[in-house]
Protein backbone atom coordinates (compact mmCIF):
# COMPACT_ATOMS: atom_id res chain seq x y z
CA UNK A 1 0.00 0.00 0.00
CA UNK A 2 2.91 2.25 0.55
CA UNK A 3 4.12 4.47 -2.51
CA UNK A 4 6.75 7.05 -2.90
CA UNK A 5 6.72 10.82 -3.65
CA UNK A 6 6.96 9.99 -7.64
CA UNK A 7 4.46 7.25 -7.94
CA UNK A 8 1.98 9.68 -5.92
CA UNK A 9 2.76 12.70 -8.38
CA UNK A 10 1.69 9.82 -11.25
CA UNK A 11 -1.25 9.11 -9.84
CA UNK A 12 -1.91 13.02 -8.96
CA UNK A 13 -1.81 13.77 -12.39
CA UNK A 14 -3.88 10.91 -13.56
CA UNK A 15 -6.56 11.82 -11.09
CA UNK A 16 -6.84 15.50 -12.30
CA UNK A 17 -8.74 13.61 -15.83
CA UNK A 18 -10.65 11.29 -13.56
CA UNK A 19 -8.54 8.27 -14.69
CA UNK A 20 -6.89 7.21 -11.59
CA UNK A 21 -8.72 3.53 -10.16
CA UNK A 22 -9.80 3.29 -7.25
CA UNK A 23 -6.74 1.75 -5.61
CA UNK A 24 -4.63 4.56 -6.39
CA UNK A 25 -6.80 7.04 -5.03
CA UNK A 26 -6.68 5.33 -1.38
CA UNK A 27 -2.88 4.91 -1.99
CA UNK A 28 -2.50 8.40 -2.54
CA UNK A 29 -4.89 9.71 -0.23
CA UNK A 30 -2.58 7.08 2.66
CA UNK A 31 0.60 9.16 1.05
CA UNK A 32 -0.59 12.41 1.76
CA UNK A 33 -1.20 11.25 5.43
CA UNK A 34 2.39 10.82 5.74
CA UNK A 35 3.35 13.67 2.89
CA UNK A 36 2.77 17.42 3.27
CA UNK A 37 4.93 17.92 0.35
CA UNK A 38 3.11 15.74 -2.03
CA UNK A 39 -0.59 17.11 -0.36
CA UNK A 40 1.01 20.57 -1.37
CA UNK A 41 1.69 19.81 -4.81
CA UNK A 42 -1.68 17.84 -5.28
CA UNK A 43 -3.91 21.29 -4.01
CA UNK A 44 -1.79 23.21 -6.83
CA UNK A 45 -2.19 20.44 -9.57
CA UNK A 46 -5.99 20.62 -9.00
CA UNK A 47 -6.23 24.48 -9.01
CA UNK A 48 -4.51 23.90 -12.36
CA UNK A 49 -6.81 21.95 -13.51
CA UNK A 50 -9.73 24.30 -12.48
CA UNK A 51 -7.97 27.55 -13.93
CA UNK A 52 -7.55 25.31 -17.51
CA UNK A 53 -11.33 24.68 -17.19
CA UNK A 54 -12.16 27.76 -16.23
CA UNK A 55 -10.56 29.55 -18.86
CA UNK A 56 -12.38 27.46 -21.78
CA UNK A 57 -9.57 27.24 -24.09
CA UNK A 58 -10.33 26.57 -27.44
CA UNK A 59 -7.27 24.71 -30.09
CA UNK A 60 -7.21 23.97 -34.06
CA UNK A 61 -6.39 20.50 -34.46
CA UNK A 62 -3.44 19.11 -37.04
CA UNK A 63 -5.29 18.95 -39.87
CA UNK A 64 -6.78 22.08 -39.55
CA UNK A 65 -3.24 23.89 -39.17
CA UNK A 66 -2.09 21.96 -41.73
CA UNK A 67 -4.27 23.55 -43.96
CA UNK A 68 -3.48 26.80 -42.96
CA UNK A 69 0.68 25.92 -43.13
CA UNK A 70 0.41 24.92 -46.81
CA UNK A 71 -1.70 28.20 -47.46
CA UNK A 72 0.80 30.20 -45.97
CA UNK A 73 3.77 28.62 -47.86
CA UNK A 74 1.83 28.65 -50.83
CA UNK A 75 1.92 32.36 -50.29
CA UNK A 76 5.60 32.69 -49.25
CA UNK B 1 17.29 49.40 -34.90
CA UNK B 2 15.04 46.46 -35.70
CA UNK B 3 15.40 43.80 -32.79
CA UNK B 4 12.98 41.41 -34.02
CA UNK B 5 12.51 39.91 -37.31
CA UNK B 6 9.79 37.81 -38.85
CA UNK B 7 10.10 33.90 -39.65
CA UNK B 8 7.04 33.18 -41.55
CA UNK B 9 7.90 29.12 -41.66
CA UNK B 10 6.93 29.16 -37.95
CA UNK B 11 4.02 31.24 -37.77
CA UNK B 12 1.24 28.23 -37.53
CA UNK B 13 3.04 26.12 -35.32
CA UNK B 14 4.35 28.76 -32.86
CA UNK B 15 0.81 31.60 -32.98
CA UNK B 16 -2.11 29.74 -34.29
CA UNK B 17 -3.50 28.42 -30.86
CA UNK B 18 -2.61 31.85 -29.62
CA UNK B 19 -4.50 33.91 -32.19
CA UNK B 20 -7.08 31.17 -32.55
CA UNK B 21 -7.66 31.54 -28.70
CA UNK B 22 -7.47 35.49 -28.88
CA UNK B 23 -10.72 35.09 -31.43
CA UNK B 24 -12.24 32.43 -30.44
CA UNK B 25 -13.08 34.91 -27.30
CA UNK B 26 -14.16 37.52 -29.82
CA UNK B 27 -16.50 36.07 -32.44
CA UNK B 28 -17.26 32.77 -30.81
CA UNK B 29 -17.83 30.90 -33.89
CA UNK B 30 -14.87 27.76 -35.28
CA UNK B 31 -15.17 28.48 -38.69
CA UNK B 32 -14.89 32.22 -38.72
CA UNK B 33 -11.92 32.60 -36.03
CA UNK B 34 -10.49 29.50 -38.35
CA UNK B 35 -10.50 31.54 -41.64
CA UNK B 36 -9.68 35.05 -39.12
CA UNK B 37 -6.38 33.20 -38.04
CA UNK B 38 -5.61 32.19 -41.75
CA UNK B 39 -6.30 35.80 -43.25
CA UNK B 40 -4.30 36.95 -40.27
CA UNK B 41 -1.27 34.75 -41.28
CA UNK B 42 -1.87 35.69 -45.07
CA UNK B 43 -1.99 39.35 -44.76
CA UNK B 44 0.65 38.89 -42.31
CA UNK B 45 3.05 37.46 -45.28
CA UNK B 46 1.50 40.13 -47.64
CA UNK B 47 3.25 42.79 -45.36
CA UNK B 48 6.03 41.46 -44.01
CA UNK B 49 8.04 44.20 -45.86
CA UNK B 50 6.21 46.98 -43.80
CA UNK B 51 7.23 45.16 -40.55
CA UNK B 52 9.82 47.29 -38.71
CA UNK B 53 10.57 45.31 -36.03
CA UNK B 54 9.68 47.44 -33.00
CA UNK B 55 7.08 44.66 -31.63
CA UNK B 56 7.67 41.62 -31.21
CA UNK B 57 6.30 39.17 -34.02
CA UNK B 58 3.40 37.93 -32.60
CA UNK B 59 2.51 41.35 -30.92
CA UNK B 60 2.27 42.63 -34.90
CA UNK B 61 0.42 39.71 -35.77
CA UNK B 62 -2.12 40.31 -33.15
CA UNK B 63 -2.36 44.03 -34.30
CA UNK B 64 -3.28 42.52 -37.69
CA UNK B 65 -5.78 40.24 -36.57
CA UNK B 66 -7.72 42.77 -34.59
CA UNK B 67 -7.98 44.56 -37.85
CA UNK B 68 -9.31 41.36 -39.33
CA UNK B 69 -11.85 40.96 -36.61
CA UNK B 70 -13.00 44.97 -37.06
CA UNK B 71 -13.61 44.15 -40.03
CA UNK B 72 -15.70 40.99 -40.32
CA UNK B 73 -18.18 43.08 -37.68
CA UNK B 74 -18.39 45.46 -40.05
CA UNK B 75 -19.07 43.47 -42.50
CA UNK B 76 -21.85 41.55 -41.33
CA UNK B 77 -23.21 44.15 -39.76
CA UNK B 78 -23.33 46.43 -43.14
CA UNK B 79 -26.11 43.47 -44.31
CA UNK B 80 -29.19 44.82 -44.38
CA UNK B 81 -30.61 45.34 -40.88
CA UNK B 82 -28.27 43.88 -38.65
CA UNK B 83 -26.54 46.72 -37.53
CA UNK B 84 -29.95 47.70 -35.35
CA UNK B 85 -29.97 45.90 -31.50
CA UNK B 86 -32.70 43.69 -31.73
CA UNK B 87 -34.51 43.09 -28.14
CA UNK B 88 -37.55 41.63 -27.46
CA UNK B 89 -39.83 42.74 -24.97
CA UNK B 90 -40.55 40.65 -22.12
CA UNK B 91 -40.15 37.45 -24.41
CA UNK B 92 -41.21 35.24 -22.14
CA UNK B 93 -44.51 35.32 -20.29
CA UNK B 94 -43.41 33.33 -17.20
CA UNK B 95 -40.23 35.84 -16.63
CA UNK B 96 -40.29 38.27 -13.70
CA UNK B 97 -40.44 41.82 -14.08
CA UNK B 98 -42.13 43.09 -17.13
CA UNK B 99 -39.42 46.06 -17.43
CA UNK B 100 -36.37 46.05 -19.07
CA UNK B 101 -34.53 47.24 -16.27
CA UNK B 102 -35.73 43.94 -14.27
CA UNK B 103 -34.60 41.23 -16.73
CA UNK B 104 -30.71 43.23 -16.55
CA UNK B 105 -28.60 40.38 -15.32
CA UNK B 106 -27.95 39.92 -11.33
CA UNK B 107 -24.43 41.89 -11.21
CA UNK B 108 -23.16 39.25 -8.33
CA UNK B 109 -23.38 36.70 -11.01
CA UNK B 110 -21.60 38.28 -13.85
CA UNK B 111 -19.12 39.16 -11.27
CA UNK B 112 -18.44 35.35 -10.93
CA UNK B 113 -17.96 34.04 -14.07
CA UNK B 114 -15.87 37.14 -15.45
CA UNK B 115 -15.61 36.96 -19.53
CA UNK B 116 -12.89 39.07 -19.62
CA UNK B 117 -10.42 37.11 -16.51
CA UNK B 118 -11.36 34.26 -18.35
CA UNK B 119 -10.21 35.40 -21.45
CA UNK B 120 -6.97 36.84 -20.14
CA UNK B 121 -6.43 33.55 -18.04
CA UNK B 122 -7.31 31.56 -21.19
CA UNK B 123 -3.71 33.78 -22.93
CA UNK B 124 -2.11 33.30 -19.94
CA UNK B 125 -2.16 29.60 -20.14
CA UNK B 126 -1.59 29.40 -23.66
CA UNK B 127 1.11 31.56 -23.38
CA UNK B 128 2.66 29.01 -20.69
CA UNK B 129 1.89 26.13 -23.61
CA UNK B 130 4.19 28.25 -26.08
CA UNK B 131 7.08 27.91 -23.61
CA UNK B 132 6.71 24.19 -22.92
CA UNK B 133 8.71 21.69 -25.14
CA UNK B 134 7.18 21.33 -28.16
CA UNK B 135 5.85 17.74 -27.55
CA UNK B 136 4.69 18.23 -23.90
CA UNK B 137 3.07 21.09 -25.27
CA UNK B 138 0.97 19.20 -27.71
CA UNK B 139 0.08 16.24 -25.43
CA UNK B 140 -1.51 18.73 -23.00
CA UNK B 141 -3.00 20.33 -25.22
CA UNK B 142 -4.75 17.06 -26.60
CA UNK B 143 -4.73 15.80 -23.27
CA UNK B 144 -6.52 19.19 -21.41
CA UNK B 145 -7.38 21.21 -23.84
CA UNK B 146 -9.09 18.59 -26.49
CA UNK B 147 -10.40 16.34 -23.84
CA UNK B 148 -8.78 13.29 -26.04
CA UNK B 149 -8.93 9.68 -24.33
CA UNK B 150 -5.22 8.64 -23.11
CA UNK B 151 -5.41 5.82 -25.70
CA UNK B 152 -6.25 7.83 -28.67
CA UNK B 153 -3.64 10.13 -28.25
CA UNK B 154 -0.81 7.00 -27.63
CA UNK B 155 -1.98 5.49 -30.56
CA UNK B 156 -1.42 9.18 -32.85
CA UNK B 157 2.02 9.81 -31.02
CA UNK B 158 2.69 6.26 -31.02
CA UNK B 159 4.13 6.41 -27.20
CA UNK B 160 2.92 4.21 -24.11
CA UNK B 161 0.65 5.38 -21.57
CA UNK B 162 3.25 5.70 -18.87
CA UNK B 163 5.33 7.82 -21.30
CA UNK B 164 2.20 9.86 -21.43
CA UNK B 165 1.84 10.30 -17.76
CA UNK B 166 5.61 11.19 -17.36
CA UNK B 167 5.15 14.17 -20.04
CA UNK B 168 1.84 15.34 -18.59
CA UNK B 169 3.15 15.24 -15.47
CA UNK B 170 6.25 17.95 -16.21
CA UNK B 171 4.15 19.72 -18.73
CA UNK B 172 1.63 20.55 -15.48
CA UNK B 173 4.46 20.97 -12.92
CA UNK B 174 6.20 23.67 -15.80
CA UNK B 175 3.09 25.11 -16.05
CA UNK B 176 2.20 25.58 -12.51
CA UNK B 177 5.51 27.31 -12.71
CA UNK B 178 4.89 29.91 -15.24
CA UNK B 179 1.52 30.69 -14.21
CA UNK B 180 2.83 31.36 -10.93
CA UNK B 181 5.03 34.26 -12.50
CA UNK B 182 2.38 34.87 -14.76
CA UNK B 183 -1.09 35.36 -12.91
CA UNK B 184 -2.43 35.11 -9.84
CA UNK B 185 -0.33 32.47 -7.15
CA UNK B 186 -1.32 29.11 -7.50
Amino acid sequence: MMINCEEAAHICTKSQYSEASFLEKIKLKLHWAMCKTCKGFSKKNARLTKLCEQAEMHSLSDSEKKAIKEKVIRES
Amino acid sequence: MATHSLYPDTWVDSYADYLYNYTMTRVNDREIAKDLVQETFLAGLKSAKNFKGDASERTWLVAILKRKIIDHYRKINSKKGRAEVHMDYAPQTDAEGDWLEQQVADPISTLKSDAFENEELGMAIQECISQLPPKQGKVFTLKTIKGMSTEDICNELNINPSNLWVMIHRARTSLMACLNQNWFAI
